[in-house]
């Protein structure tokens, strides 16, 4: 057995069974963040929410989702028929390709690569043409002007993205995930991680998520009041079902890059406690909670507030937040806090 | 065959499907997202070389940002493409024979191009051993420390060309309602309300 997993069958298989492993997790948790992301709504609206489909309405996901696959697909007469089916795939495969270098553990990585962080900004700066590709193709107004605001809206936050993340690598000196996570253990726990560091970039960072992923309050794209749903009007059935799925992939793979980069992943808060995946699965889980409250709480954006807030307010923020670490880490200021290249790569 | 192998014929017959449906593709939005196979395969080209930094490099800047402008352009774009299709029939003959010289010069620096006697000494000097430091670092140190001077000098042109740009789009139109963004923010309601207390049964 063990010389069948040295051959190059054995390890495809060895990463087939990882990659499925993790895909499970990924779908499985998706189900319950959709579920719980109705309640959490529900509750701050003083509603029951979804309690009909199983134990305290905790199947209604697999239920919504059989829904989708058993109705019709709809394709419009003037659609294009290849890109419109095309656009939610792409949406929902890049949305979980980017997995593939998020570790859960010290070593409980699919693909450990030196230029991780850069793979993750690469997927997530390519999600916007799911959502360009599905507006066009419908051949229809709401649509495409949902897909026109989606395409600027994620360019203009992908930018302040970028710089944040660029204050983290210059704190580490590396780009892969687990140095940057390692970077951040010390004896204090919880005060060791980045956010205390990088404190305002981390609510800068939390808000570009918001709108890169198109969430509320800055959902325009799928704003129902202005564009019954933006890109998704003529989706029905599976396709949208995709669409839907890529979404919320896509959130809590920023829940995860959050809590990667600023709240020290699989380490454990409290000094001497075991540090393990279980800490990165309950911090991801609690920044989904946060995605959730703003929806529930936050009156949505205008669109010209939005551009405004990006490029005049997020974008030299960040960028001057660069220059500032770049010389806090040169000069090893604050006890060397911003210059922890000897714990990390 | 192996694994790099294989891995390589992919990426290159998208690289070559990509290029050719660009070209050949009836609809502009069909020949941007072909272009886009395009980038991402030579892309992986880069990876297969060992160059990871330059091929994420290339996907975030063409593809996630340049392509998508592109997108954008040729989506709103309402040209009847098969009237211009018609016009460049008559240009033809012209653009071939650009293409012949093209061709021909291209062909007559291949065949005599010759390295150097020093060239390979004097590339292998200035990288860092790869052993040592790992394909992003060995750039860094490269572009940071030897050259920084003609690194800053690009970055220069690149904000020339950008202002440039800026400046000749830019105008200011007069007459136009404008959002005042700082007045908005900083309207009360004690300025913007008044409440007044309306009897049942009488209007205002």
């Amino acid at each position: 057995m063990e010389e069948f997993f040295a051959t190059n069958a054995g390890i495809l298989v060895i990463v087939l069974a990882q990659t499925l492993l993790v895909v499970a997790f990924v779908m499985i948790s998706l189900l319950f963040l959709v579920y719980g992301d109705r309640k959490i709504w529900a509750a701050v609206q003083m509603r029951r929410g979804p309690n009909v489909v199983g134990p305290f309405g905790l199947l209604q996901t697999v239920a919504d989702a059989l829904k989708y696959v058993v109705k019709e697909i709809v394709i419009p007469a003037g659609a294009d028929r290849t890109v419109f089916m095309l656009a939610p795939l792409t949406s929902f495969v890049l949305a979980l390709i980017a997995w593939a270098v998020i570790p859960f553990g010290d070593t409980w990585v699919l693909a450990d690569i030196n230029v991780a962080i850069l793979y993750v900004f690469a997927v997530s700066s390519l999600e916007v043409y799911g959502v360009i590709m599905g507006g066009w193709a419908s051949n229809s107004k709401y649509p495409f002007l949902g897909s026109l605001r989606s395409a600027a809206q994620m360019i203009s936050y992908e930018v302040s993205i970028g710089l944040i993340i660029i204050g983290v690598i210059i704190s580490t000196g590396s780009m892969n995930f687990g140095d940057i996570v390692r970077a951040q253990d010390g004896n204090l726990g919880f005060f060791n991680w980045y956010w205390l560091p990088h404190l305002p970039m981390v609510a800068l960072f939390f808000i570009s998520c918001l709108a890169e992923t198109n969430r509320p309050p800055f959902d325009l794209p799928e704003a129902e009041s202005e564009l019954v749903a933006g890109y998704q009007v003529e989706y029905s059935s599976t396709p949208f079902l995709l669409f839907m799925a890529g979404e919320y992939i896509a959130i809590f793979l920023m829940c995860a890059l959050i809590t990667l980069l600023f709240f020290g992943g699989w380490l454990s808060p409290i000094p001497g406690l075991p540090d393990g995946a279980i800490w990165m699965v309950l911090k991801m889980a609690f920044f989904f909670f946060l995605f959730a409250m703003v929806k529930a709480i936050v009156p949505r954006y205008r669109y010209d507030q939005l551009m405004r807030v990006g490029w005049k307010v997020f974008l030299p923020m960040s960028l001057g937040w660069v220059v500032i670490v770049a010389f806090f880490a040169h000069f090893g200021l604050f006890g060397g806090a911003y210059a922890r290249w000897a714990v990390g790569g | 065959m192996t694994v790099p192998a294989i891995a390589f014929y992919c990426f290159a017959a998208g690289v070559l499907a990509g290029g050719l449906f660009t070209v050949i593709s009836r609809h502009p939005v069909h020949s941007v997202l072909w272009l886009i196979l395009a980038f991402l395969s030579s892309a992986g080209l880069f990876v297969l070389l060992g160059a990871e930094f330059v091929a994420m490099l290339l996907v975030i800047v063409y593809v996630g940002a340049v392509a998508v402008l592109f997108l954008f352009v040729v989506m709103m774009l309402d040209v009847d493409f098969a009237q211009l299709r018609a016009e460049m029939a008559k240009y033809l003959p012209l653009s071939l024979m650009i293409a012949i010289v093209l061709l021909m010069q291209l062909a007559l620096a291949f065949g005599s191009w010759s390295f150097a006697p020093e060239a390979e000494d004097l590339r292998a000097n200035i990288a860092p051993p790869l052993e040592e430091t790992h394909n992003t670092a060995a750039l860094g140190l490269l572009i940071y420390d030897d050259y920084i001077l003609l690194f800053q000098l690009s970055g220069l042109i690149l904000l020339v060309a950008m202002i440039g740009a800026i400046v000749l789009t830019l105008r200011h139109k007069e007459g136009i309602k404008r959002q005042d963004v700082l007045s908005q923010m900083y309207r009360d309601p004690a300025e913007a309300l008044e409440i007044k207390d309306v009897k049942p049964g009488q209007g205002l």
